[in-house]
């Protein structure tokens, strides 16, 4: 091996290594850049433009930031989506963190039936999803209905005003209970077991352990997990969009703030309005996930 | 000339080995029960076992709901009971009804989704591993900058960028092509993030020094260590990237308006949404029958590739 080594070349080779750095990581940057910066950056200027009947376009500051922020439409659909992320996120957390400890306990039969079962709903679209837990929600074909019909029951309707959300909410932790579960599992298992070992001969029985060791060694998967339970459902979008097909006047066409967005952009064509939207949940977003990923993830990398 | 695949160490135990051990074991991996809790076997507890089982009903019902569905024509899925089989099992009608509807063109969504996700999942996986193991293994300016900048975008969320995407690709005349789907679906910056940590984590420095004083270029390096050593994780992100490209459907809504590009999920909800239409044919028992065929090639990779979830996971956002 040494025999081969060229001392020569290597004080060459050391400079050239920060540009082979680069070479690596230029075919990200290239995407990165065309389908990430420069819509962003396009967006920003878009918003700060509007397009009026007489006068055509024209440079108008922050006024589009200021007509959406005092807008009561815009705050309605975040102050939608806020209540939505509050069941939704620590429903979400508590579900799988159970099941993920479950797991972990060795005290399940089958543990690896419940590992997959639970996780199986991670592989449907959130379409199909929605258009399946739309079918069960529904009165004329759906479940509800059936069971209505069968045991002469009158369960609340799903899809009334009154349940929008958490019907929403439900096929949100349907799809994605049984990922936060593996996170969290797959944190479990890389506690050492020393930890375990150690404990129980100072006499702590399962609950001290579960408290003491396995919780507080996870606590940053749980941080990230809830991260981005919070940024999915700011960014709500699909299944309220789907769901409107079958109760139109419960959803209203700007019912979160995506869906706002969308319909500035694409049934009013006010693209500038619809830019600045954006780029105020994008700003939301951003300061939610930076305030809980501080503590989150890795700094020695 | 030493061969690159023989600079792994074989004889001596050198971090190399060890972490190569490790993610043999990592791979192969199999639950080790005796020792999470030592000094005695836990029994197993049947009203731990009956809580979790309710989970699972919740999990697998609507699949199930799915699938007796299928089965059913339209009048029997307004007729008859949902959890229940119909009348008549119309199933393969139903199966041959979703391929030559409207001139088959549920083949061609189909044909376009295995598109999207081959080129998308593919390509991310491939950039991101490149970009994950050049931050790891190179010291370079402008490194911590980056990943200040991959945290911020982990940050915005696909859904946030489709709406400016849309507006800077209708300018571009992008819009209404393959590229306004393959192109966005590139970047993944949360994939280049755990290919990082893996990457950091996987690939000793002293192999990737061993094999340029073998005189190994360095990208002839990565492809024949680089990859190799990072499989696990590059394989979990696979998987990633390959659910969020079979199942995007906010992009594609946006950035298409012609059927012949849509992949399956934004065709199925076309098809669900025509019976609200004036003149629309109500083909529910198409959508559901649909949505089965349309989940039945990913649960399967799914199943195929879950074992390495369990390595890219842990490699990835639970270590503080």
């Amino acid at each position: 091996m040494t025999a081969t080594s060229t001392p020569l070349n290597r004080p060459v080779r050391r400079r050239r290594r920060g540009l082979i750095g680069w070479a690596f990581i230029a075919p990200f940057a290239a995407v990165f850049i065309f389908a990430t910066v420069l819509p962003l950056g396009y967006s920003f200027v878009l918003s700060l433009f509007q397009e009026r009947m007489i006068g055509g376009v024209s440079f108008v500051g922050f006024e589009n930031y200021v007509q959406q922020l005092t807008d009561p439409d815009f705050w309605s659909a975040v102050g939608r989506v806020g209540v939505f992320v509050a069941i939704q996120a620590p429903l979400m957390m508590a579900l799988a963190l159970l099941a993920a400890l479950a797991l972990d306990s060795a005290r399940l039969h089958a543990p690896a039936v419940f590992r997959l079962g639970i996780f199986l709903p991670y592989a449907v679209p959130g379409v199909v999803a929605t258009l399946l837990w739309g079918y069960i929600y529904g009165s004329k074909f759906g479940l509800v209905g059936d069971l209505n019909e069968m045991f002469g029951w009158s369960l609340a309707n799903p899809l009334s005003s009154a349940l929008i959300l958490p019907s929403i909410s439900n096929i949100g932790l349907w799809l994605y209970v049984g990922y936060n579960m593996l996170v969290f599992y797959a944190a479990l298992r890389v506690i050492p077991t020393e930890l375990y070992e150690a404990a129980t001969i100072d006499g702590a029985g399962a609950w001290r352990i579960m408290f003491s060791i396995k919780l507080p060694a996870i606590w940053p998967a749980i941080i990230v997990a809830a991260t981005f339970s919070i940024i999915g459902g700011f960014q709500l979008f699909n299944e309220p969009n789907i769901l409107r097909a079958l109760v139109p006047n419960v959803i209203s066409s700007d019912f979160t703030p995506n869906m706002y967005a969308y319909t500035l952009s694409f049934a009013g064509g006010q693209y500038n309005a619809a830019a600045a939207v954006a780029l105020i949940m994008g700003a939301i977003t951003a300061v939610v996930a930076f305030l809980v990923q501080r503590r989150g993830f890795r700094r020695d990398i | 000339m030493v061969t690159l695949t023989q600079t792994t160490p074989p004889a001596s135990p050198t971090a190399a080995a060890v972490a190569g051990e490790q993610r043999r074991a990592g791979k192969r991996y199999k639950p080790v029960r005796f020792n999470r809790s030592p000094g005695r076997t836990p029994t197993r507890s049947i009203l731990l076992t009956a809580v979790m089982t309710l989970m699972l009903i919740y999990s697998l019902f609507p699949l199930v709901w799915l699938v007796v569905n299928s089965t059913k024509s339209v009048d029997d899925l307004f007729s008859t009971f949902g959890l229940w089989f119909g009348d008549t099992n119309v199933f393969w009608d139903n199966v041959v009804g979703v391929f030559t509807y409207d001139d088959g063109v549920y083949l061609t969504w189909l044909r376009n989704t295995v598109m999207y996700t081959l080129v998308g999942a593919g390509g991310s996986t491939l950039i991101a591993a490149m970009a994950g193991y050049g931050l790891a293994k190179f010291r370079f300016a402008g490194r911590r900058a980056v990943f200040a900048v991959i945290l911020g975008a982990i940050a915005v969320p696909g859904s946030a960028l489709a709406v400016p995407t849309f507006l800077l690709f209708s300018q571009m005349g992008l819009t209404n092509t393959p590229w306004a789907i393959l192109i966005p679906s590139l970047v993944t910056p949360f994939g280049l993030y755990l290919l990082w940590v893996y990457a950091a984590d996987a690939i000793p420095t002293e192999l990737i020094e061993a094999a340029r004083v073998d005189g190994a270029g360095e990208f002839r390096t990565f492809f024949t260590i680089g990859l190799r050593l990072m499989a696990p994780g590059i394989l979990s992100v696979f998987l990633l990237e390959i659910v969020g490209s079979w199942n995007n459907y906010f992009l594609p809504l946006i950035m298409l308006n012609d059927p012949t590009w849509y992949p399956l999920t934004v065709g199925l909800n076309q098809w669900n949404s025509q019976a609200a239409t004036a003149e629309g044919e109500v083909i529910f028992n198409l959508v559901i029958t649909g949505s089965l065929i349309a989940i039945i090639p990913i649960v399967i990779v799914f199943l195929a590739l879950q074992r390495f979830w369990q390595s890219g996971l842990s490699a990835g956002s639970v270590k503080g």
